[in-house]
């Protein structure tokens, strides 16, 4: 009988074209996204060297690290983010790669379009110079981010050279708690496992919390697995996935939508198959959760205190943390729901689908956001946007007093306009809580939409659970 | 890409663990469209101070480290977004070897594309060249990759592994877009059976 396989194993099998004796092998790479930041080099490879772009129809470019999240119909400002954006828009013309352009409703976030187009499928191998290609695992592809030399090969070959990855199965189960989501289950599991703990793994995620996640809450587990320090995130595709994917532009139609299916559905791990890590974790542990240190694995419970360097026995940890602490302006021992933040960010890659929309205007709704905090909320793409406004949900936060924006990764980053100023603290739903990561000399608190809202309202870190009924 | 030869030089000691590759290289200076240049920029949030001027709490500040080709680097170094930006910055300030107790996967692979050595080390060893690089202008260290060894200012030498295919292309300089495009029909061969297999995929 054949060996049982992972999920991760049966794509990684159905891509290897060739193997080396010493283990590193040539895989086909089904789709490719490209962006803005970290392609211009690559497409000057190709022309310095004459090479074409092999599949144009398997790519799709979008702008969104550096574009204004205000009104951009009078173009891009900034010199330099202006170039970067028809850099690409020519280079997508000179080499035929099909591109959704800054003003189509389409455009949005590189990870929120590759699902929502439907060009995100099961079984495939996805790339796109961008660590948080992880976001598409949700449907079960194996996704997964690579440099700007990697690019360039796979525009040339649409093919990488790869070492095949170890398996970790990471099981959430049992019920989650009032206030408690997506964003707080992974970043449990990477408190739990800390930032290098995925380091050579794909991790394919499960369980009834898993199962029972919407595809947005899926994709927001899978999106931060990069920060788990793995090279993918993994959820077996199942009904919900086919009825996410049905009818997506991008998606197969009619006898090949069957014949899809019927693929997908043998792609799940097999009974007995093995892992070479394992972790599982109890729902019910779960509080809402929040950053307090400039690592995305310093998180704690929301009623927690700052922690205290002194009580840390390895010195080269106390003194990360104190540098930590030191960075972040925060004392020792202080209630985390009374520290006060400047700024709230609600969008990204990681919590700008229209799910996270609804969870974080059901917090604001009927409330006003504090008088000294400024609030943003950035949809993830064109069509999260609309199908808000169709929703009402612009209505409900703009009562409140928060802004809202035109779609791009905006302060995630802060390639854009959208930045922190040096000492600002904000809570954000983005994945990077790094020293000058929204903006040089810049705090951030990463919490889910939910609590991003609260801290808005309440003008400090808070607990949602005090504002839902 | 450029051969990597055998290396002697000043090793630079930078102990913090989780050396993000936003510390490396902030995302502002990503806004160019060219591979070079960014070695000015090259951890510049923790280089600088608001004003300008250098940071004395900084290794790379200090003169014994000005020509450092060589970081001894804590754990997990290179973690984050996967910008490749990050090797550019640390090759164009002309460091050729970084070595550590374990890198992030994805700066790992950028870096050998660029012809920067990582060599990963048990902690023992690791704290032991952290130990030389703190010498300064005596800490050179020598990289000898074809034998796989390190040779400490002592004289003591240290083994490392690397995987054989990336010790190829570093030695011999190769391109790896030219090697995969040799392999033309094996990659003709698999659309033509993927085709048959998966036909939604293919328009
Ligand atoms: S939203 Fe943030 S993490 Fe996501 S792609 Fe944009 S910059 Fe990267």
């Amino acid at each position: 009988m054949a060996k049982p396989r992972t999920l991760f194993d049966k794509i990684w099998d159905n891509h290897v074209i060739e193997t080396q004796a010493d283990g590193t092998c040539l895989i086909y790479i089904d789709r490719h996204l490209v962006h803005e930041v970290t392609s211009p080099q690559a497409f000057e490879g190709l022309r310095l060297a004459g090479r074409k772009v092999r599949r144009p129809d398997a790519t799709l470019a979008v702008a969104d690290h550096n574009i204004p999240t205000t009104d951009r119909a009078g173009g891009i400002s900034d010199e330099e983010s202006r170039i970067q954006v028809e850099t690409l828009e020519k280079n997508c013309t000179d080499f035929q790669v099909p591109y959704l352009p800054v003003l189509d409703v389409r455009q949005g976030i590189v990870h929120i379009i590759g699902p929502e187009q439907g060009l995100t499928q099961p079984g495939m191998t996805i790339v796109c110079g961008d660590s948080h290609t992880s976001t598409h695992g949700a449907v079960g592809a194996l996704a997964f981010g690579i440099g700007t030399s990697e690019v360039e090969h796979v525009l040339a070959t649409q093919t990488l050279i790869q070492r095949p990855a170890k398996n970790m199965r990471v099981t959430v189960s049992g019920t989650l708690a009032k206030g408690v989501g997506a964003k707080d289950v992974i970043l449990a599991i990477i408190g739990k496992i800390g930032t290098a703990g995925g380091t050579g793994h794909v991790i394919e995620y499960a369980g009834d919390v898993v199962r029972n996640l919407s595809m947005e809450g899926r994709m927001t587990v899978c999106n931060m697995s990069i920060e788990a320090g793995a090279r993918a995130g993994l959820v077996a595709p199942d009904e919900a996935t086919f009825e996410y994917l049905k009818g997506r532009p991008m998606a197969p139609k009619g006898a090949a939508w069957e014949q899809a299916i019927a693929f997908w559905k043998t792609l799940p791990s097999d009974p007995g198959a093995r892992y070479d890590t394992e972790l599982t974790l109890a729902a019910g542990d779960i509080a809402p959760l929040v950053t307090w240190g400039t690592s995305p694995q310093d998180v704690l419970p929301i009623t927690a205190n700052v922690p205290n360097p002194a009580d840390e026995a390895d010195p080269g940890k106390r003194q990360s943390m104190q540098r930590s602490i030191d960075y972040m302006g925060l004392t020792p021992g202080m209630a985390l729901n009374q520290v006060k933040v400047d700024t709230v960010f609600i969008g990204s890659c990681t919590n700008g689908r229209i799910e996270d929309m609804r969870q974080a205007a059901a917090v604001a709704k009927g409330r006003r956001v504090a008088a000294h905090v400024r609030a943003l909320v950035v949809p993830g793409s064109g069509l999260v946007k609309v199908q808000a406004e169709e929703e009402g949900l612009d209505r409900v936060f703009l009562e409140a007093g928060f802004e809202w924006r035109e779609p791009g990764c905006s302060m995630c980053l802060a390639m854009n306009e959208d930045k922190l100023k040096p000492g600002e603290r904000s809570a954000s739903t983005s994945n990077r809580n790094f020293e000058g990561r929204q903006g040089p000399g810049g705090r951030t608190h990463l919490v889910s939409p939910a609590m991003a809202a609260a801290a808005a309202i309440r003008g400090t870190l808070a607990d949602v659970r005090e504002l839902l009924s | 890409m450029d051969k990597f030869a055998k290396l002697s030089g000043i090793a630079a000691p930078l102990p913090a663990i989780n050396i993000d590759t936003d510390k490396i290289i902030p995302a502002r200076f990503l806004k160019t469209i060219k591979r070079t240049g960014l070695g000015k920029n090259l951890f510049n949030d923790w280089k600088l101070n608001a004003d300008g001027t250098e940071r004395a709490d900084f290794a790379l500040n200090e003169p014994a480290y000005k020509k450092a080709e060589i970081l001894v680097v804590g754990e997990n170094f290179g973690c984050g977004s996967s910008r490749e930006h990050a090797p550019w910055a640390l090759t164009d300030a002309g460091i050729k070897c970084v070595i550590g107790t374990s890198f992030a996967d994805i700066f790992f692979n950028n870096s050998f594309k660029n012809g920067l050595l990582l060599i990963k080390l048990a902690p023992t060893d690791v704290e032991k060249l952290m130990e030389d690089a703190k010498g300064g202008h005596n800490a050179r260290i020598t990289v000898d990759l074809e034998q796989q060894e390190i040779v400490r200012p002592n004289g003591a030498v240290i083994r490392f592994d690397i995987e054989p295919f990336r010790k190829k292309c570093l030695t011999e300089g190769l391109d790896d877009i030219a090697l995969s495009l040799k392999q033309a029909p094996a990659i003709d061969a698999f659309e033509g059976r993927d085709r048959l297999s998966r036909p939604w995929l293919y328009s």
